[in-house]
């Protein structure tokens, strides 16, 4: 049996650091989800005890859903966020392969170009954003948020892509040349399921800020039909009263689907990983 | 089926001159041999032959036809590589079959294309599996099962046996020399060992720093070597090389290969002290520090009893023994 020699103090010590790590990771987020099923009076009396049966209330829950279309929060915010990240994804591999594949003029000036966008953050340019919207027309629209979260997601993505498709064996692309295959379909059937783990990689970092953010829906689309949750969530949380059940309730809802979608791309991950490794 | 030829080919990666100009014809049916060092342009010059890279200047012909600036699926030509580069997600049916799907050919004919190939590879029992699945020997066999199905005018090599063991290497190299004999096709092969292009080749092509140092068949270079590079190149262990002006020669470099000097312990041309002996049981490598010749290598056939320190006398062929000018090309 191959087994490698591990002392035990050792491997406790690991697990107690990271045992550590995630309760305290994991902390505040138990706590948004237990407090969002409590009364108003038994979040603020013992903010950290879990609901008995005097103090379980579902107010919170049937405030979010009677108040606002939350229904449609939900609807926007997804629709944004699978929109983003499918043109990062494509788009960004596309610019990865022509970076890593073709020799041309201005190759590593491009690619320095691309990447800049990891280093300079994207807020910076939002009055230009927004007079860029104002003056297309499209203040209010999911398509503004699409195309914004698009241009933020590219530079970590084209970063990240370009150096595993640098990996992928030449022999394999000109074999694919040789059987007369296109260059979109070498891109597309030979390269793309070898970069698969490290597209996993990318679409789960460029998803959770899209999904959080609170500044460009709240700049670019504030109208009623075009809110994400993040944005809906704000509108329990007044000047002088905050509703906190429901807003407690809206978060804990909002965790949900990007849940969801993170199981979904670690999956495709580890498999990558593995399959990789045991080949 | 084809023939080939190369016409002035020149490339250069930005300032670097990779290739200096190639001129070269393959004939119908020949076994050519690219070799040379690392870095030579060899495998460059195989990807201008496959379409794979655009030459910078020259033209490339096969079978007559100018393909100079024809795609590679185009060129009639099938290539194998270094790392196999089997497709990962189809089985070996499906790498073999994809490239003659692409040119529509009939299903039937894949059909038997696929039958008549993978029973002279001996790749039956293996069609339905994918790469993964198969030992290293076993999908290089796919990999030149899947250059046969297209019938190709020319048949390409790049280092098809580097990634195999060495035990493998030899019954692989049996497989494609047998191939060869009864396809009769044409095919290039480029290899940086000599034991290959020697064991392989109709005809070697050495090539060095970008530029062609001699083409002929394997026994005319290594008897006679057009300069100091293919002699030096060819054979193993490699040529001696003793400057001319210590054996009192008009010739700058004296070269004697190590299977071409006999030895002696009682007399001789060249006295010297062993400084180590290799005992390979079919051969004896000898290296002697000589008085007059410095160091050489002495290879002798069978065992032969001998250690370090021991006193030995050297004595070169002296029809076997080649000489050099000042330009390192043989003299006369």
């Amino acid at each position: 049996m191959s087994k490698a020699a591990t002392s035990l103090p050792r491997s406790i010590g690991a697990h107690a650091v990271l045992l550590t790590y995630t309760v305290i990771a994991l902390f505040p987020v138990l706590v948004i989800v237990v407090n969002s099923f409590k009364s108003r009076n038994a979040i603020f009396r013992s903010p950290l005890s879990l609901p008995t049966s005097e103090t379980f209330d579902l107010i919170g829950y049937q405030t979010v859903m009677a108040q606002g279309d939350f229904v449609q929060y939900f609807q926007n915010s997804l629709t944004v966020t699978v929109a983003s990240l499918f043109f990062v994804l494509l788009f960004g591999a596309m610019a990865a392969f022509a970076l890593s594949e073709y020799r041309f003029k201005g190759n590593t000036m491009m690619g320095l170009y691309l990447a800049l966008g990891i280093m300079i953050p994207i807020r910076l340019g939002t009055v230009a954003i927004l007079q860029l919207m104002v003056a297309s027309g499209l203040v209010n629209t999911l398509t503004a948020l699409i195309l914004v979260y698009t241009a933020q997601g590219l530079p970590l993505a084209v970063f990240i892509l370009s150096e595993f498709m640098k990996q992928v064996s030449d022999d394999l692309k000109n074999a694919g040349r040789i059987d007369g295959l296109s260059e979109y379909r070498i891109f597309f059937r030979l390269v793309l399921p070898l970069v698969r783990p490290a597209m996993a990689t990318v679409a789960v970092f460029t998803m959770i800020p899209i999904w959080n953010d609170l500044w460009f829906p709240l700049i670019l689309a504030p109208s009623e039909a075009t809110k994400t949750v993040t944005l809906g969530a704000q509108v329990f949380i007044g000047q002088f009263v905050t509703n906190w059940n429901a807003v407690l309730a809206a978060l804990s809802l909002a965790i949900l689907p990007v849940l969801i979608l993170y199981f979904f791309f670690s999956r495709q991950l580890i498999r990558g990983i593995t399959s990789g490794a045991v080949k | 089926m084809g023939s080939l030829k190369i016409e002035t080919v020149k490339k250069s990666f930005g300032p670097v001159e990779v290739l200096k100009g190639i001129d070269l014809e393959v004939n119908d049916g020949e076994f050519v041999v690219f070799v040379g060092p690392s870095g030579c342009g060899k495998s460059t010059l195989l990807r201008i032959i496959a379409g794979l890279e655009d030459a910078t200047s020259g033209d490339v012909l096969i079978d007559g036809q100018r393909v100079t600036n024809a795609p590679p699926s185009k060129r009639g030509i099938a290539m194998v590589f270094q790392t196999y580069a089997l497709y990962p997600h189809l089985t070996v049916r499906d790498n073999m079959s994809l490239g003659l799907k692409q040119a529509g050919t009939p299903t039937a004919e894949i059909d038997q294309r696929i039958a008549a190939s993978s029973a002279m590879l001996s790749l039956e029992p293996y069609l339905k599996r994918r790469p993964a699945e198969l030992s290293g020997g076993q999908r290089q066999r796919v990999a030149i099962g899947r250059a046969l199905v297209r019938e190709p005018k020319l048949f390409l090599f790049d280092e098809p046996l580097s990634n195999l063991d060495a035990a493998l290497r030899v019954n692989t190299r049996l497989e494609i020399a047998q191939l060869h004999n009864r396809l009769k096709a044409t095919m290039v092969y480029v290899t940086h060992d000599q034991v290959e292009a020697m064991t392989l080749a109709d005809r070697i092509v050495v090539l060095n720093a970008g530029r062609i140092e001699q083409v002929g068949a394997p026994m005319e270079l290594y008897n006679k070597p057009a300069n100091l590079f293919v002699a030096g190149f060819i054979g193993s262990p490699k040529m001696n090389f003793i400057d001319g002006a210590r054996l009192g020669e008009t010739a700058k470099t004296v070269g004697v290969r190590p299977e071409h000097i006999a030895v002696s312990q009682t007399e001789g041309t060249w006295k010297g002290t062993v400084i180590h002996a290799e005992h390979l049981g079919a051969d004896t490598n000898v290296f002697l520090e000589t008085e007059k010749a410095g160091l050489i290598t002495i290879r002798l056939f069978g065992e032969y009893q001998t250690g370090p320190g021991a006193t030995l006398y050297a004595t070169p062929d002296a029809a076997r023994t080649y000489r050099f000018g000042e330009d390192g090309k043989a003299m006369g």
